[in-house]
């Protein structure tokens, strides 16, 4: 597709340096139920091939697991709150991210989230650009939740409603937060 | 999208759709689950290759559809030949009510609402309700709401989303919605109803769960 009279779909992503930067996605939920009880057994049915599915997606780099190596579920990003689950992970661009998430399989779970999860009163996912090969930890994700929550959408934490694009130049020349 | 006003920019861009011949091309290249070259277009309509392409070009114009350019031989390198056009329904959405109304306004604040206060179930059970409530076939209900339903073996995808631009801002919500309405739809026929994105259309999927056989489809 060479003709200049078409426009270029937004979907082909921008070029790439090698040492460019990588998408970073948090999200949190609250069960409503313990993990190991009835309400959640669907869900928790559901994890290891949506897992599988998210790992074998275009442009999927990396997710945080737990000491299981499996999944996220052992992990508690607030101590305090048994029922608070955390859910992270490394894409190559927004565009990538949309199609697991809204353009897939991970749809239908999507559709039945009440059942598993409360509705959360304030943001409860964000993401940020990271220099490419970053991997983000659970106290850096927190942050940019809070951060989202306290500044609303910015270059720091952004959503996929008021996206921003990828920094210009040479992810690892630039300082993160948590570095 | 529509542009707001009195929507008469609209209006303009619908008017195109008056000659019967383009309306007729129209509805081939939207409802086709692929791209659609000007020959096949006109012996769909029954018309010269030359008076599709001109009306297709029309269409283009208008910004009902958009144009592509692929070989359709299959060929390529030296040899393969020039490109050919091929169409299909562009993304833009169209609307004309007179006296203005404005629903698409309403439906967003609502479902602003009821993401806000979690009610995906609730709402899920309502759309049930209303897919239940409609009578016959759940091929011909879903034509008869704009799905534009086409078979790719021996499931039954939906070309068109008409919830578009809704679902693309609230996705978890509407497509629950929508998914609890087709449901709604095919209940009491033997179909199973599940998420299967394909690109496009309506994410929804349906496969007959009947007698497994020849897929006689009535």
């Amino acid at each position: 597709m060479t003709d200049s009279s078409t426009h270029a779909p937004s979907s082909v992503p921008p070029s790439t340096p090698a040492h460019g930067f990588q998408l970073a996605q948090v999200n949190i939920g609250r069960f409503v139920a313990p993990a190991d009880s009835p309400q959640i057994a669907g869900f928790v049915s559901k994890l290891e091939e949506i897992n599988a599915l998210a790992d074998r997606s275009p442009g999927f780099v990396w997710r945080l697991v737990d000491g299981s190596g499996m999944d996220a579920m052992g992990l508690r990003p607030d101590s305090d709150d048994d029922l608070l689950q955390i859910n992270c992970s490394v894409w190559e661009s927004i565009e990538a991210l949309k199609d697991y998430v809204y353009r897939s399989a991970h749809l239908g779970l999507l559709t039945r989230r009440r059942e598993w999860f409360e509705r959360l009163g304030e943001r409860h996912q964000a993401m940020w650009w990271v220099p490419a090969g970053h991997r983000p930890t659970v106290a850096e994700a927190m942050a940019k939740v809070a951060w989202i929550r306290e500044h609303g959408p910015s270059p720091q934490a952004f959503d996929f409603r008021d996206p921003y694009p990828m920094p210009t130049g040479r992810g690892n020349a630039t300082a993160v937060s948590s570095a | 999208m529509t542009d707001g006003g009195a929507g008469y920019g609209d209006l303009d861009v619908l008017g195109v759709l008056n000659d019967p011949v383009r309306r007729q091309l129209y509805r081939h290249v939207a409802a086709a689950p692929g791209d659609v070259g000007r020959d096949a277009a006109a012996e769909a309509v029954g018309v010269s290759r030359s008076l599709a392409a001109h009306h297709l070009d029309k269409l283009v114009e208008a910004g009902l559809l958009a144009v592509d350019y692929r070989r359709l031989s299959g060929k390529s390198g030296p040899g393969a030949g020039r490109p050919a056009k091929v169409y299909r329904r562009a993304a833009g959405e169209y609307a004309v009510s007179v006296p203005p109304r404005s629903y698409d306004e309403v439906s967003r604040v609502l479902a602003d609402v009821v993401e806000r206060a979690g009610l995906d179930r609730e709402l899920q059970t309502a759309a049930r309700g209303a897919g239940e409530a409609a009578q016959g076939d759940p091929e011909a209900a879903l034509a008869a709401r704009g799905y534009q339903p086409f078979w790719d073996g021996a499931v039954l995808r939906l070309r068109n989303c008409p919830f578009r631009a809704l679902s693309e801002e609230f996705p978890a919500l509407i497509c629950g919605m929508n998914l609890a309405l087709v449901e709604g739809l095919a209940a009491g026929a033997e179909w199973s109803v599940e998420v299967d994105p394909c690109g496009g259309g309506c994410c929804v999927a349906l496969q007959r769960t009947g007698e497994a056989g020849d897929g006689d489809k009535v």
